[in-house]
């Protein structure tokens, strides 16, 4: 007959090892439900409050009023009274932002990869040791020097520009281009708005900021893909040259068919991290012109720090973790059909 | 295999400059190398232009052009902002110390708590591993930033009165950042070295029980030792996040001057009414910047070995 068990009992489970488990478990436990899980609880009560900056006046002593869902159809709705805020804009912006920049990724730390990878290459070695170099910057400083080389005045870019079009006999004055203000759209059909939604073009800080992370982020994709190209064997090619295969079909075949399985989760990985960048946006275009290059991390920043609206900010984060979700969970699709992958 | 694919190839050959196979001809050889210049060129072009910023004399506000070593170029601005690098009272050294404070705390303490933790949902069998870890994961998918308000919120609500530290209010110091970062960077150590953990394989730990090794000895003798480079790298993560640590820092420690730290002196000099001569700007940004890549470059080789080690959300 099995012994009846307390419910104490049963929720710490049974036997040695299961208790040996709580005892490693203790400290991160009670950390994490202090200063982790509380919060995002309390975030969650928040987000359906009033609260602001005049709630924090201990003295004052005031509570927030319950609002239900105010905060967070203010939020979907875009009506906020802060300028320039467009949720359906700032989505939609900042999914382009994450694809465009993680395809531009892929694309050249592959083809760099493939380069560094040539037979016979002089200085590879030299090469691979400088082409890390971006990857070692903290990206705050990425951000705040690129927004320095992209000024119109004095910056490096209009300076090279210049330099270049001495030579084509053109007039320094030409290059007095304000990057990161300008609010002008170069390309007008590469995301284009529709009848009543949001201003969606591009302005020209989107490109300024998609070179900066281009330098920013394609090593580290190149050195992956390296690894990647380092494990193919070499019997594979000479099996496929005796064979009659051509070059290109040894690239499509064999080559593309390694680079797959490494390049796909990494690239799945540097969309997250690219969707959350921060920096860049809040140090190079500071979000704008007219809010059009915010992303959903800046906003919230902005929220709790600038407009200090403590309930609609929650209600933010709430709504951000849910979109996270989301691509969290297609993601892990993605990835579970490319590779194994366990919990 | 058939004969004209075996001319061909003698004939190739035949051919040096533009040999396929083995080593490259020097045509093809010298236009691998221009575009290895020209990417190398994209590379070092910000960096070029930081340093040569850098050396520009102090009542040089902008730059005249675009030179390698400018004229007049001088380390004054080094030398400044060592002493004071913005019109905040507050010394190189002392910012340096505060994110130093910062970057260590966190991140000792997140590896510290972390690796027990990681032990247990690697190893262990325990009711809740499931939910507990879905937990960790769904804490990791948020940014930083999206905890900022609660965050904020709790701790302003807390009085610390202790007899060494003295009297503060918890959010407005750095004790309350380093508690606002380690909200997230526990659960990211735990998942990343819980990662790393599950790699080790099975075979001593369980030669080590058939000897009769307790949880506690195959932990510490054993998991323990073969966990230092993930536990290194780990903690270099943690400790860059802090390092550069920007949303909790400049949202917290508004007005206390004292506490500020190397990423707000940053922040203070590119900000929008900033005009400070961009030779301080750069200066600073080269101090802060180096001591973090010259480890990162040491360690490089084990975070980019196991990508199942990926970085600290931001």
């Amino acid at each position: 007959m099995v012994p009846k068990r307390s419910w104490l009992s049963r929720l710490l489970g049974s036997g040695r090892s299961s208790r040996i488990a709580y005892l490693y478990l203790v400290p991160a436990f009670l950390v994490m439900s202090i200063i982790t899980i509380y919060p995002l609880a309390f975030q969650v009560w928040m987000s359906f409050t009033d609260m602001q900056l005049i709630h924090l006046n201990l003295r004052l002593g005031l509570t927030p009023d319950f609002v239900g869902l105010k905060n967070y159809i203010d939020v979907l709705a875009s009506q906020l009274a802060i300028p320039n805020f467009n949720f359906l804009r700032i989505v939609i912006y900042n999914l382009w932002w994450a694809v465009a920049n993680v395809a531009i990724h892929l694309v050249l730390g592959v083809a760099i990869a493939l380069l560094l990878n040539v037979k016979g290459l002089k200085f590879r070695k030299f090469y691979r040791a400088m082409f890390i170099l971006p990857v070692v910057i903290p990206p705050i400083i990425v951000a705040t020097v690129w927004a320095n080389m992209f000024d119109a005045q004095n910056g490096a870019i209009n300076l090279l520009l210049a330099a270049m079009g001495r030579f084509l006999g053109m007039s320094p004055e030409v290059f007095r281009i304000d990057w990161l203000r300008q609010v002008a759209s170069p390309i007008d059909w590469l995301l284009p708005s529709w009848n009543g939604g949001p201003n969606l073009s591009l302005p020209l800080a989107f490109y300024a900021m998609l070179a900066t992370n281009t330098w920013l982020g394609w090593p580290l994709n190149s050195v992956v893909a390296t690894g990647a190209l380092q494990s193919i064997p070499h019997e594979l090619y000479e099996a496929a040259e005796m064979d009659g295969a051509t070059p290109r079909q040894q690239f499509r075949h064999i080559t593309l068919a390694y680079l797959r399985p490494a390049m796909i989760p990494y690239a799945i990985y540097g969309f997250v991290i690219t969707f959350n960048l921060f920096f860049l946006s809040f140090f190079m275009s500071g979000g704008g012109p007219a809010g059009r290059t915010e992303l959903l991390v800046t906003q919230a920043y902005r929220l709790a720090n600038e407009q200090r609206l403590y309930g609609v900010a929650a209600a933010f984060a709430v709504i951000m973790f849910f979109i996270l979700l989301a691509i969290t969970l297609v993601a892990n699709r993605l990835t579970k059909a490319t590779q194994s992958y366990s919990l | 295999m058939s004969a004209p694919s075996v001319s061909r190839s003698q004939t190739r050959s035949r051919f040096a400059l533009w040999s396929r196979r083995g080593q490259p001809g020097l045509v093809r050889q010298f236009g691998l190398q221009l575009l290895c210049l020209f990417v190398l060129f994209t590379v070092l072009f910000p960096i070029v232009w930081v340093v040569s910023l850098s050396l520009d004399p102090l009542n040089r506000s902008r730059p005249e052009g675009l030179t390698i070593i400018p004229d007049g170029a001088t380390l004054e601005a080094y030398a400044q902002v060592i002493r004071q690098p913005t019109n905040n009272a507050i010394s190189f050294l002392d910012l340096t110390l505060n994110s130093l404070k910062i970057a260590l705390g966190t991140s000792l303490i997140s590896v510290g708590i972390g690796v027990s933790a990681a032990y247990a949902f690697s190893r262990l069998n325990f009711r809740g591993r499931q939910v507990l870890m879905i937990a960790i994961l769904g804490v990791l998918m948020l940014p930083a930033v999206a905890t900022l308000v609660p965050l904020f919120v709790l701790l302003n609500s807390v009085k610390v009165d202790l007899p060494l530290l003295g009297q503060f209010n918890l959010r407005q110091s750095l004790l309350g950042v380093g508690l606002a970062i380690v909200s997230g960077l526990l659960p990211f150590a735990i998942w990343n070295l819980k990662g790393y953990l599950d790699t080790i394989p099975r075979d001593l730990e369980e030669a080590a029980a058939v000897d009769g090794a307790s949880v506690n000895q195959t932990f510490l003798k054993i998991i323990l030792p073969l966990a230092v480079p993930a536990i290194a790298v780990t903690g270099f993560l943690g400790f860059i996040a802090g390092w550069t640590e920007f949303y909790f820092t400049s949202t917290f420690l508004s007005g206390n001057i004292t506490d500020h730290t190397l990423a707000l002196a940053l922040n203070a000099m590119v900000g929008q009414f900033s005009n400070t001569p961009w030779s301080l700007f750069s200066a600073f940004a080269i101090l802060f910047a180096v001591p973090p890549a010259i480890v990162y470059f040491i360690v490089q080789k084990w975070i980019t070995s196991g990508l199942a080690i990926g970085g600290v959300k931001g």
